[in-house]
Formats: structure tokens, sequence, C-alpha cells
């Protein structure tokens, strides 16, 4: 109903766009933009605000004055080095010193195996880089890592989402999409996994499933991404096998110091088969040259003096204590929902009350003091509107119990709202984006 | 009045896309009308008198952030507006509104508090009555008119009593949708104002909210996003037209009326549209009559005399095909950030925002 007075739709003379490169951008930014939901964010930096959004780690148990001593001592006596380019594969000091980590999960492997990168995001762009053309299909868990979507969608591959459960990706729901996608002349390229402490869903791939998510993948000839910031982070101190120990050929091992050391050295790895880890090598040459000197040598230094593991148990007693806080207080304010129990990790992954939308409560829940992340964050189809991902790693298990009833307050402001009005979770075309991920989301 | 043949943009207008808006003497001279040409002018000349007269304002303290839903505009407008004043050789802090606010601006005594936050305590006046209780001079509206004008019922019909026209509306509360059930309000409200109508929530800016509802059924999702940002709905009959933003600036001697900016967007104007450049396309100056610019430019001053507000404010409006120029609301804190409206229109009415920014403040420190 355009009335004769709207003026032309069409840039006419006179007209100013702010951002006169509009029409320039490429394809695969056209999901980079502003949205309600990251001003909103905004707010949840505040101290008033108990902030259940954020996936950062708790630092403040970091022996921080002996860090602050060796980083000292390292300028000191190795500066011309430290504060050097370096090797674009990584520093092989680091490269020795992972094998010790990736050995926790099983995996037996080379320093040659093992690229380092700019913090697991920048495997997930490296890698994706250099397997996916516009187009391609990559089958990730429904839901998925934020962060992973926001890559995969920005390189124009299609995330065709797979089920998981309690006990994590559901192997027969995988073998079916892998089908019918050949069936339908797609050609599927990666399978994206979390398999340990899901970010968001919290569940774990139990040891009996991992063979046989193996074993499809294989047979329908697609390479396995295996995500794992979180895995030594069991709060029973166990560990399941990685994918890869599983399988050298098929899978590629993406590992992180951000979740069990510190987010801020931005210092990740990959570990590889021999050809796509030069491959690997050469995409992240061309994107930064080198991962930072001076964050290797600084995690090496702490890898050899402080008692990592140590500190690893502790952070998985402090996080267990925010879980059961977290736990508690859902089941005391929230029983009208429903959430997974983690065994590790940060997250929980909650089902509102029947109706609600995620997304439309959350300036209400601003309003009120308290920030999650919408569940339509992890899905690249724009469903996941009846879930919310709550994180307990940060505030205290005082303040997750304060989050909680706050938004306990929330929701059944919300349900009353739902009931009055009859909507439900429909879909809304205009809120389908894959939120860009931020530091706030990871 | 036909509105469909506004003038074209000035000659002097850059190729579609270029960014530079037109700055020159010429561009405003053929396109404003008779009151705008004077006003712009007018103030360029102010700004342009020679600085000597007024001592520099001392210490500037902005306020932006806050625990607003609209935060991360406020803190880009605080520091766009902070960078601004340091360019024309203010010295300014800015400063978030949490408990230190109080004993920070009881250490300093700056010379001039600028209130830039939008929404919440930034714009319903409670600030500014803390300002007032603090005795300390600050650059725009007071309390209980920034209240008047914060709530939108309020403002619309503030500004129909001075003869304003505005969208034919109904506020209607959560509470009283529980007493009487959805749907026969719903109904009477369509049956009432009909479909389009725009769905908002009567506090609140940057479209945060607002759902323009073009099917009857998707009346109750709209009303359903309204309400997660506050209890009360305002549902006015959306107008077609020319959709314009006007500004008003008043540096002691009266207000006046800068170029109103055009909006076009492929869609609604809504956060997004908002804080995306590119997605929408503004003309600055507008591609109107001189009438009708005259028309629109005198809504809006009469809006900011009509409301009691001071110093700078930002009328919305859309002219409908019947060439009525319809109030939609009013900003007292409005945005300046680089896609904002009204740094957009002090450029297109040739002003220099430094020059402009220190003026403002200029008038307070020297009260």
């Amino acid at each position: 109903m355009t009335s004769p007075t709207t003026p032309p739709q069409q840039p006419a003379p006179g007209g100013t766009r702010l951002d006169p490169w509009f029409g320039a951008y490429a394809e695969r930014a056209h999901g980079m933009r502003a949205s309600e939901i990251r001003a909103l964010f905004a707010v949840a930096n505040r101290p008033e605000v108990v902030s259940l959004a954020g996936g950062m780690p708790y630092l403040e148990g970091l022996p921080l004055d002996a860090i602050a001593e060796t980083m000292q001592r390292l300028v000191a006596t190795r500066g011309s080095t430290v504060l050097q380019y370096g090797s674009g594969q990584g520093d092989e000091t680091l490269r020795e010193r992972i094998l010790d980590i990736v050995r926790l999960e099983g995996i037996e492997c080379h320093p040659d195996d093992v690229v380092v990168t700019t913090g697991s995001q920048q495997a997930l762009d490296l890698v994706t880089r250099i397997f996916i053309d516009p187009g391609d299909v990559v089958v990730a868990e429904a839901p998925s890592y934020v962060g992973a979507l926001g890559v995969f969608r920005s390189y124009q591959a299609e995330v065709v989402h797979v089920p998981l459960d309690e006990h994590g990706l559901v192997p027969e729901a995988l073998d079916e999409a892998l089908t019918s996608l050949a069936a339908a002349g797609r050609r599927v390229k990666l399978l994206y996994t979390v398999p340990n402490f899901h970010n968001p869903a919290g569940v774990t791939l139990t040891a009996e499933r991992r063979p046989r998510v193996l074993e499809i993948a294989r047979r329908h000839g697609v390479l396995v991404i295996e995500d794992n910031p979180y895995g030594l982070l069991g709060f029973d101190g166990q560990t399941l096998p990685a994918l890869r120990s599983l399988d050298d050929d098929g899978v590629l091992y993406l590992g992180s110091f951000s979740k069990t050391f510190a987010p801020g050295y931005r210092v990740g790895w990959v570990v590889a088969p021999h050809a796509v880890r030069e491959k690997l090598v050469l995409a992240s040459e061309s994107a930064i040259l080198c991962p930072s000197n001076a964050s290797q040598m600084a995690i090496s230094a702490y890898l050899d003096t402080a008692d990592w593991k140590g500190q690893i148990k502790q952070f998985r007693e402090l996080y267990r204590e925010r879980r059961d806080a977290m736990v508690g207080a859902l089941a005391e304010h929230l029983p009208s929902a429903r959430w997974t129990v983690p065994d590790g990790g940060f997250y929980t992954w909650v089902r509102l009350p029947e109706g609600l939308d995620a997304r439309s409560m959350l300036p209400r829940a601003v309003t009120a003091r308290v920030a999650y992340v919408p569940g339509t964050a992890f899905y690249a189809d724009g469903t996941g509107a009846d879930h919310v991902r709550l994180s307990f790693c940060f505030p205290t298990p005082e303040r997750i119990r304060e989050g909680v009833r706050r938004l306990a307050g929330v929701v059944n402001a919300e349900r009353e709202l739902v009931e009055i009005f009859g909507t439900g979770t429909a879909l809304d075309p205009d809120l389908t984006d894959v939120e860009n991920p931020s530091p706030d989301l990871a | 009045m036909d509105t469909t043949t506004g003038t074209p943009g000035p000659t002097t207008a850059p190729t579609p896309g270029a960014a530079t808006p037109p700055t020159s003497d010429v561009s405003i001279g053929a396109t404003d009308g008779a009151a705008g040409v004077r006003q712009a002018s007018d103030l360029r000349r102010r700004l342009s008198a020679p600085r000597d007269a007024a001592p520099a304002p001392g210490h500037v303290v902005i306020l932006a952030g806050g625990l607003s839903h609209e935060r991360d505009v406020s803190l880009r407008s605080g520091r766009r507006v902070a960078e601004s004043l340091r360019a024309a050789g203010v010295e300014v802090t800015v400063h978030d509104v949490d408990a230190d606010l109080l004993p920070f601006l009881d250490r300093h005594r700056p010379d001039v508090v600028w209130p830039l936050l939008h929404g919440a305590s930034g714009e319903d006046g409670s600030l500014r009555d803390v300002l007032e209780l603090l005795g300390l001079p600050y650059v725009g509206t007071g309390p209980r008119e920034s209240r008047a004008a914060w709530s939108k019922p309020v403002a619309k019909s503030t500004v129909l009593g001075a003869g304003i026209a505005t969208p034919e509306y109904a506020t209607l509360p959560q509470s009283l949708f529980r007493e009487l059930g959805a749907q026969p309000v719903l109904d009477a409200l369509v049956a009432r104002l009909g479909l389009p109508l725009v769905v908002k929530p009567t506090h609140g800016g940057s479209a945060l909210g607002v759902t323009l509802v073009e099917r009857v059924e998707d009346l109750p999702r709209a009303m359903v996003n309204c309400f997660a940002y506050g209890e009360v709905a305002l549902i006015e009959r959306a107008v077609r037209g020319v959709e314009l933003a006007v500004s008003v600036v008043d540096l002691g001697d009266g207000p006046a009326a800068l170029p109103p900016v055009e909006i076009v967007t492929d869609g609604p104007y809504d956060y997004d549209a908002r804080y995306n450049p590119g997605r929408t396309e503004y003309f600055a100056p507008a591609r109107l009559d001189a009438e009708v610019v005259d028309a629109v430019q005198d809504v809006a001053v009469r809006a900011h005399r009509a409301l009691g507000l001071r110093d700078l404010s930002r009328t919305d409006v859309i002219v409908d095909p019947d060439g009525v120029v319809q109030f939609l609301e009013v900003n007292v804190a409005p945005g300046m950030t680089e896609t904002s409206l009204f740094p957009q229109a002090a450029r297109a009415a040739g002003l220099d925002l430094a020059a402009l920014y220190r003026s403002l403040v200029d008038v307070h420190a020297t009260a």
C-alpha cells in the first residue's frame, strides 16, 4: 500500500547513504550487522546486571603475580625474540608442550602435526577457508556454538543441523541427514561438533557413540571438526578419549588455552593430518603471518613453571560449585523450565516454558538486570527461540542464584503476557540471522 | 498540497552514494524554505562569530551510558560529542551513570554537564532533577518538560493542544488486556484505527520494541514485543508519506529549525535501518517544496515551544499524502552518533559541529 507521495525507493539525486560503500560489500558480509540484541548486551557488562550470557572464564584464581613475573623476565631476558615475528606454524617449544596437554585425552601425535592459531576461533576460520566453497554443506549439532556458525556463514556455507540429546550428537540422525543430503546431490564437507560439555547444550558425546559418529563420517567422506575447548574441565576430573585419538586422518582437533588458562593471550591450536596441516599453515600465514610470539612464549613459560594441572583442577572445582548453584537455583525458582545438567564446561541449556520467545523476552530481562543468550543465536535456521543459554562460569554462586531468581520473575511476567495474547514461538522471518559472535558470547 | 514532486536535491549535490553532504550556502538557499534559510544562516553567522567574546567554558562533563536499553547508542553519542568539543578547545570528561557519578560531580564541580543519555533516567527527567538538586548547569531540557516529552502520549496530546496534527492513537496498559482479554481489545483497536498500525512502547527510543503491523494476525506478536520494553503500549494509525526528522537548536535567542532530513528505507526505519549505515538513504536537505519545508520546520519549532524544551530537540514527523505534517515523537536527547539525524541536519545547514556543540555549552557556561 504505497501512497503516491512515497519517495522513490531507488537512489535519487541528492540522497546520501551514510555508508557510501553500501553496494560494494561482498555477499559474505551481508550477515555482519548491528542488531538490537547486540545493543542490549551493552548493558550486560554493567556490574548491576547479572550476566549469565558471556563465556568468560573466571581468571581471579590465576597466580597473577607469578604470571607477571614470568612475562617480565621473558621480555627482559629474551625480548628480541619474544617481540619478534615467529614461525607461521607456531613456536616449536609450545607445540611440544601442547602434546602433553592433548595426551591427557589420548591423542598421540608429533609436534609437526600441531598448528598454533590465534585462539580456536582462528582455527575455525582457517579450516573453513581451506575446505568450504560457497554452497557447500557443513553439518553441525542443533544447537551449535554461535562463533562457528558465524564463520560458516561468512564463507557462505549452508549449515544443516543434526539433533543432539543428553548423550550428545545422535548417530542415527547424523547418518540419516548425510544420506539424504547425498541423495539430494549436496556436497557435505565438514561435520562440526563440540563433543565435550557442549556449547551451548552442556551435554557430552558418550564414549559409546564416539566410534559410531566417526564411522558414519568416514563412510560419507566427511571430515570431522572436533572443537574441544572444555575437555579438561570435567567436574569429576575424568576425560573421554578425543575423537582424534580414535581416528588420525578423519579428524581435525581444535584446542585452546582460553578456557583452561587465559583467553587474553588468544592462543589455540589445531592437530591435523599432514597434508591438511600444510594448507593450514599457508592459510594462516596469508591471514596473520604468524601467531603472537609473546603470547606463545608466555604460555610456554607458564606451562614450564606453574602447576598448570593443579590450576585446572582448581578451575574444575570452582566451576562445579557454580554449576551446582545454577541447577539448584533453576530447580528452586524456575521449575516450569527444563535444563541440562552439564558434567563440565560453562553452560546449561534451558528450555523455556511453552510459548515463550527468548528474543522478545530479552529487553524485559535487561530491565530486570539479568542477561542470557537467546537460543536463536545457536541455530543457523532461525529456530531455538524457546531456549536460552545460561553460563555459570563468571558470576559467583551467590550472583548466579540472584540472576536465576531475577530470570524467573522475567519468565513469569512473559508467560502471563503470552497467555494474554496467545502467541507462540512462531518463526519471525525478521529474526533468522545468526548473531555474529562477539567476545561477549564466546 | 502535492508533495509527490518535491524539489529535487540541489544541483551541487554529489552523486548518489557519495558521503559528503552539501555544505555550501548555495545548496541551503536552493532548497530551504524562507524560514529555513533565515534560521540556518542566523545560526551559521552566530557560530562563525569570533569566539573571543565567550570565555572557554571550563570543564564539561558528558553523561553517557547508563542502564537503559539504549546504553550502546548513548555511549557512541557521548564519544562523538566529546571529540567535537575537544576539537573546539573544551576540556571534556565522559562519565557513566553509576554509583560513582555523584561523588565525581561533587569532587570536580564541572562548569557544565551535558546529559547524552538515551532512554530511562537520561530522558525521563530524573537525572536532570538530580543536576538541579546539585545546582549544576546542564545542556538540554529541564526535568519536568523532559518527563512530558519522554512520554509519547503526553507529547502527542500536548502538541495536539497546540494545533499540530498527530496520527490517531490509543494507549493501552498490559493490565487492561489481562482484564478484558486480548482479542476484544485488539478487535476494537483495529475497528477504530484500521490497518496498518504502529505499535510502540510509550517510552523509549531507537525504535526498540516498535513494530509496523500490516496484518491483523501479526498484532498479538507486536504487542508482546512492545510490552517487553514497558508496561504501556502506544498504538497509532500508521501514516504513509515522507518521513522526516527536524532538529531544533536554540542558542539563547529562540529556537531555530535546521533543514529537515528525509529518511528513505527499504522497509521500516527500525533499529537495524538506523544503525547499519547503508540500508537507509538520507536526504539532507529533504526533497520537498519550500512551503512544505517551512511547514515542517514550523511544526518542529512549535512542538519545541509547546513542550517547553530547551537548547536542542529533534522532532520526527511524516508528511502525509494530503500534505499534512503529522507529529510522531520528539527527543530531548537526540542521538549524536555518526549515523544520527541531528548531526546530519547540522552539517546540511553548513554548521560546524564542533562550533555548534561548543555554543550549546557556552550558553550555560556563561549563564
